[in-house]
């Protein structure tokens, strides 16, 4: 039994197919007049997030409070964080009262696996750095096999844009490779991970020469708030280039689908009439993303947890 | 837990093991070995149980009108279309039947690994109807139990009764059956396993295993 989901290395094939199937169990629960189950009661799960979040952080209070768990939200603005408390303070803090599972996000690659050695209890990474973003990735898999097949062996799927220094890339082209998927990664070259040696992926700077030929489109959010991670030379340049324009997305097969883990720049990597259309599943992501969350809190705090 | 995983409760491992035929049988999630100790019911036995208990339902509630069937997964389910087949051949009348998953709502999620049987269906608003769970074994209750939450979830039924094609006894709860099929006295660590044709694709039946090392008093089952 797993305790604590760190990356997603931590599920193999057949774990990520019992989270998805969890998740379908969930998502029927979602839609009810009482979208609740009393499967984590008396459990504690505490979010404590050290990087802006509101899709993730709410994606999961929404998940506890759904497994009616109790949620604990530590808010960083006037958090003794602000008055300098180590990381292992707090976490040390949070455990003594109580909780059984923490919902990390660092801007720190690896925190969440340090926290793992300072605590016992159960830690689920919200996204670490550049590092991993797990629960991302599943319900990336979760909402991809929903509209290709439960069978994503052999799909051809783009990941477009800064796969260097995405935590979502990451993780998402593993959770794809694991069930099979052809991924290629798209972007400039400076974008681009130095090497990629033990990635099952291939690359490529061509995205109109990809264009046609994958099933699945993913592109990733363009950090422009931060200039100096730019890596290209200016927004425009890349929209011409590696946006998904309304040009690019006529050229595409008319069943893909469009995925993208917000919060989006429309006008940057995904033209706003493309965010909008038939072949776009972001919305569904976000929906996706509360079963998702709640298959891997049952998975880690339910179903037989206490005698693991 | 080693209870817990018995048939006449819902995990994955009593039904697995259902398709074999061979005696003795092995393969039990607790690692016993169980082996053959008396027929309960043949199809024919099991037919007219099932025939039974609709007409108590019908005659019970004063018609078929309001009624709505809820199986409990796996064979539960297959029972309640059963029941409503045969309400249907002296009726005239087609009561919905829905099928519950009760995984989220069991009192034992973090004792033992639980994992949805199927999705919960229900076809009609269960407001106001009165509801019929049906199951195939009655055993601990807590199934049951776990399907009462579970039902309040999805409203508010004019009354809620339970029909078991086998009640064998040794509940943990204040939980009885309306209809039973076959009250079957057992010992707890005996096994009672209900084979249906559309679940198990073997013939209909009900049997009585219990442990190798375990010794068989064939009166305590032969006395009823």
């Amino acid at each position: 039994m797993m305790k604590s989901l760190l990356s997603i290395d931590d599920l193999d094939r057949s774990g990520i197919i019992e989270i998805c199937d969890l998740a379908e169990s969930f998502l029927t629960v979602t839609h009810r007049d009482i979208p609740k189950v009393p499967a984590l009661r008396g459990k504690t799960v505490a979010s404590v997030f050290y990087e802006e979040s509101t899709r993730t952080r709410l994606s999961f209070e929404t998940a506890a409070k759904r497994l009616s768990a109790d949620v604990m939200t530590m808010n960083m603005s006037s958090s003794s964080v602000k008055k300098g408390e180590s990381l292992r303070d707090t976490v040390q803090t949070i455990e003594a009262m109580g909780v059984d599972a923490m919902v990390i996000r660092h801007s720190g690659a690896g925190a969440p696996n340090r926290v793992a050695t300072w605590v016992d209890l159960s830690i689920v990474n919200a996204g670490d750095g550049r590092h991993e973003h797990p629960t991302q990735a599943l319900l990336d898999v979760y909402t991809a096999r929903r509209h290709l097949g439960a069978d994503l062996s052999g799909a051809r799927i783009a990941i477009v844009g800064d796969i260097r220094r995405s935590r979502v890339a990451r993780s998402t082209t593993k959770a794809f490779a694991q069930l099979g998927a052809k991924v290629t990664l798209v972007a400039p070259p400076t974008m681009l991970p130095d090497s990629l040696v033990g990635w099952p992926v291939v690359a490529s700077s061509d995205f109109d020469s990809v264009l046609p030929e994958v099933d699945l489109v993913y592109l990733l959010r363009i950090q422009h708030e931060r200039e100096d991670s730019l890596a290209f030379p200016s927004l425009r340049e890349y929209t011409e280039r590696y946006g998904l324009t309304r040009d690019r997305a006529d050229r595409l097969r008319p069943e893909v689908l469009i995925m993208h883990p917000g919060p989006m720049n429309r006008g940057v990597e995904i033209a706003p009439e493309v965010a909008e259309s038939d072949a776009s599943v972001i919305t569904e992501q976000v929906e996706n993303g509360v079963a998702v969350r709640m298959a891997v809190l049952y998975h880690l705090l339910g179903s037989g947890a206490a005698v693991a | 837990m080693a209870d817990a995983m018995r048939a006449g409760d819902k995990t994955p491992s009593g039904v697995a093991n259902s398709k074999a035929e061979a005696r003795p049988e092995v393969l039990f999630s607790d690692g016993g070995h169980f082996v053959f100790r008396a027929k309960v019911f043949d199809a024919n036995d099991l037919r007219r149980a099932i025939t039974r208990i609709a007409h108590e339902i019908v005659e019970r509630n004063h018609g078929a009108e309001d009624l709505v069937l809820l199986g409990l997964y796996t064979r539960g389910v297959a029972i309640a279309h059963r029941i409503a087949e045969v309400i249907a051949s002296f009726e005239d009348l087609t009561v919905p039947v829905g099928a519950l998953d009760v995984a989220f709502f069991r009192d034992d999620i973090s004792l033992r690994q639980v994992v949805p049987l199927g999705a919960t269906e229900v076809p009609v608003d269960i407001g106001d109807r009165i509801v019929i769970l049906v199951d195939d074994v009655l055993f601990t209750g807590r199934t049951v139990r776990s399907a009462l939450d579970a039902i309040t979830e999805l409203g508010r039924p004019r009354s809620v009764q339970l029909a078991v094609l086998v009640d064998r006894g040794h509940r943990e709860l204040p939980i009885r059956a309306d209809s039973v099929g076959k009250n079957l006295p057992t010992k707890k660590v005996e096994d009672v396993r209900v084979r249906l044709t559309e679940v198990d694709g073997a013939d209909d039946s009900i049997e009585l295993w219990g442990p190798v090392d375990e010794p068989f008093d064939p009166a305590i089952t032969e006395s009823q």
